[in-house]
């Protein structure tokens, strides 16, 4: 119940904040009947209607992590974002064998295995990648040779 | 014989040894995905339309490859069914109610020769469905005005909603965030950005890949770290595989009937594989009676989804290749992968590309070949691969759509969004909201939108315009039933269970 109602009045404010900005939008001297506003508007008080029939109408709740798994879920998360940042200076292989071991250890704790993983998934798809599918990426970072 | 004419135009285009070799390629890596428990067609195919874009494949050669991996997944989907009782995405879930006792009677190999022959049949009876009925459809569609089209969007969206969700609202709520993404970017007749809060990277929209992939691909790897990868063990064993000849004769005119079920099922949009192997079962159950044993591992039990589900797949499409209106979550993907070559689905697509379309139909039954030949004698190959377990699997499924997103565009931006989207998904999908509306709202928010401002271009703001045509008003009432209808229906067409040990 509960969590359908905090869904549903989350979504109802991002709607409402939708709406708001939509009435924002610059139209154009060169305006069709419609114009640019109308149609966001529409979505946004559908987006409303539906998240309030969510919050008076709300399902049975799921069955949420517990504990432990919300910080493994959130490790994961934190992981990615780490890794989608240095990805770039950092080049292929050394963000990906830290990422994919990480992600490994969350779904399996046992630590030799995960990081097994990580370095031969990131040693194998940058082989795959590079010399397979001709990919052009930066294996290590530059300068460090 | 203008179809016969065409059909050897699309030959001529899919028989070249390159296109030959991706497709095999293609249905090796298909049956893969689909086997492999949570990877289905639609995120299979979602991760790798990026590498596919990257790798500088023509328009042909890239929609042989994926479509060879769509129809693959489709076949693939029925080994985790029917050996793990996990169905590798929704419509395979069918599969597992008379696969897995089946397999567990000692009888797994002849369940999975006799779900890839009633595969091939559903497949094939589709495609030589979708060779007769898509040109009809594109010859009516060229009647469809910008009306139209608006009320073309808006049934996608309720029968999506209604058929494939609970609950209406959150299939409402669920196509309005994909709608509402949509928007973001610059708009298309003023040209200037709107709702993109000042942000720069906003200003080109979000990219359907990046959003796709998120909630596809990445989510699943939320929802594999809260199950810590469990129950993905083979629990039967798989001893020399046979074809079942009796089974497959009795069960031939079970698959040729779900068959023409599935094709249907899968035509509406909005509707899907997932329909299709439902009513495929549900119909074959009723024509069997209590007599028939279904659920307790019958072989028709495992013929009629496999060939609806399958058939469903090929009907699908139809509505995407003639209207640009997908039926389903993974022929969203597929649009999605057309947009991305710059193809627009549509009657046009007919007349203009042919070379694309019949090059499309004749990779599909070439692919289907290559599938039955790959599936039977090589089954426990792809039963090895079910060996390999989620702690390996899914880290090698992130990384892969990290390098595909990043390859695209080169900004961590993007990289951002998609793990945004990751999580977005992960929330939907546990509070039972339908991912496969966002998308759709992604993929078709530009053209509804303009649909509606062109038709008020045209009626200079009479909003009656909208349903001034008989055949806008015959989707605009299609579009309401398909709502509505489901909420009465849900007593009747209750979804079974899976079945648990």
């Amino acid at each position: 119940m509960a969590s359908d109602r905090i869904f549903g009045l989350v979504a109802l404010f991002v709607a409402l904040a939708y709406i708001a900005s939509a009435t924002q939008i610059q139209t154009s001297f060169l305006a069709d009947p419609v114009g640019p506003k109308a149609f966001p508007m529409i979505v946004g008080v559908v987006a409303a209607l539906s998240a309030l029939v969510l919050i008076i109408r709300p399902d049975p709740d799921p069955d949420w992590p517990v504990g432990r798994t919300w910080i493994s879920l959130f490790v994961a998360v934190i992981v990615l974002i780490g890794y989608a940042y240095t990805l770039k200076p950092l080049g292929f292989v050394i963000p990906t064998a830290i990422a994919a071991g990480v992600l490994s250890y969350q779904i399996s704790p046992r630590p030799v295995a995960a990081a097994l993983t990580g370095v031969g998934l990131s040693i194998g798809l940058f082989i795959l990648f590079r010399y397979g599918l001709g990919l052009g990426l930066v294996p290590l970072p530059k300068g460090l040779f | 014989m203008d179809m016969l004419a065409n059909l050897a135009l699309g030959f001529s285009v899919a028989l070249s040894p390159y296109t030959l070799m991706l497709a095999i390629i293609g249905c090796f890596l298909g049956t893969i995905i689909g086997a492999l428990p949570g990877l289905g067609p639609s995120n299979g195919v979602a991760i790798l339309i990026p590498i596919t874009f990257t790798l500088g494949l023509d328009a042909t050669e890239a929609l042989v490859l994926m479509t060879s991996v769509y129809y693959g997944a489709m076949y693939g989907g029925r080994i985790s069914s029917i050996l793990l009782n996990i169905p590798g995405d929704e419509p395979a879930l069918m599969t597992t109610l008379d696969g897995y006792p089946m397999a567990k009677a000692g009888r797994a190999g002849d369940a999975l020769v006799l779900s890839g022959v009633a595969s091939f049949v559903g497949a094939l009876l589709a495609t030589i469905g979708l060779m007769l009925l898509a040109p009809m459809l594109a010859r009516v569609a060229y009647l469809f005005g910008p009306a139209e089209y608006f009320a073309l969007y808006l049934l996608a969206f309720c029968t999506l909603g209604g058929m494939a969700s609970n609950n209406q609202a959150k299939a409402a709520l669920a196509s309005c965030i994909g709608l509402g993404i949509a928007m973001i970017g610059v708009d298309n007749n003023s040209g200037l950005p709107r709702l993109t809060g000042g942000n720069l990277h906003m200003m080109d929209g979000i990219d359907f890949l990046v959003a796709i992939v998120g909630l596809f691909a990445i989510a699943e790897v939320f929802f594999f770290i809260e199950s810590h990868g469990k129950g993905s063990s083979i629990g039967v064993k798989l001893d020399k595989v046979r074809i079942p000849w009796k089974d497959i004769r009795e069960t031939t005119p079970t698959m040729l009937r779900s068959s023409g079920v599935g094709f249907i099922a899968g035509i509406l949009p909005g509707a899907g594989a997932s329909l299709g192997s439902f009513l495929a079962y549900m119909t074959e159950k009723a024509i069997a009676g209590p007599k028939g044993k279904f659920g307790t591992g019958v072989a028709k039990g495992i013929a009629a989804p496999e060939a609806g589900n399958n058939a469903a797949a090929g009907g699908a499409l139809v509505p995407m290749l003639t209207l640009g209106v997908p039926g389903s979550g993974t022929t969203a993907v597929l649009l999605a992968l057309l947009m991305t070559l710059n193809i627009t689905p549509g009657p046009t697509l007919f007349t203009d590309r042919p070379e694309v379309v019949w090059g499309l139909i004749a990779s599909l039954l070439i692919a289907n070949v290559v599938l039955l030949l790959m599936n039977v004698p090589m089954v426990k190959i792809f039963v090895k691969i079910l060996m390999v377990p989620a702690w390996v699997l899914l880290p090698g499924v992130t990384m892969i759509s990290f390098v595909g997103i990043y390859s695209l565009s080169g900004s961590y931006f993007d990289l951002l969004l998609m793990i945004g989207f990751g999580g977005l998904g992960y929330v939907l999908r546990k509070l039972d909201i339908p991912t496969v509306p966002v998308i759709l709202g992604i993929l078709l928010g530009g053209n509804m939108e303009n649909a509606l401002r062109r038709a008020m271009v045209l009626s200079d703001g009479d909003a009656t315009y909208l349903f001034s045509s008989p055949i806008s008003i015959g989707l605009w009432v299609a579009a309401i039933v398909g709502f509505i209808a489901p909420m009465f229906l849900r007593g009747v067409l209750r979804k079974p269970q899976a079945v648990t040990d």
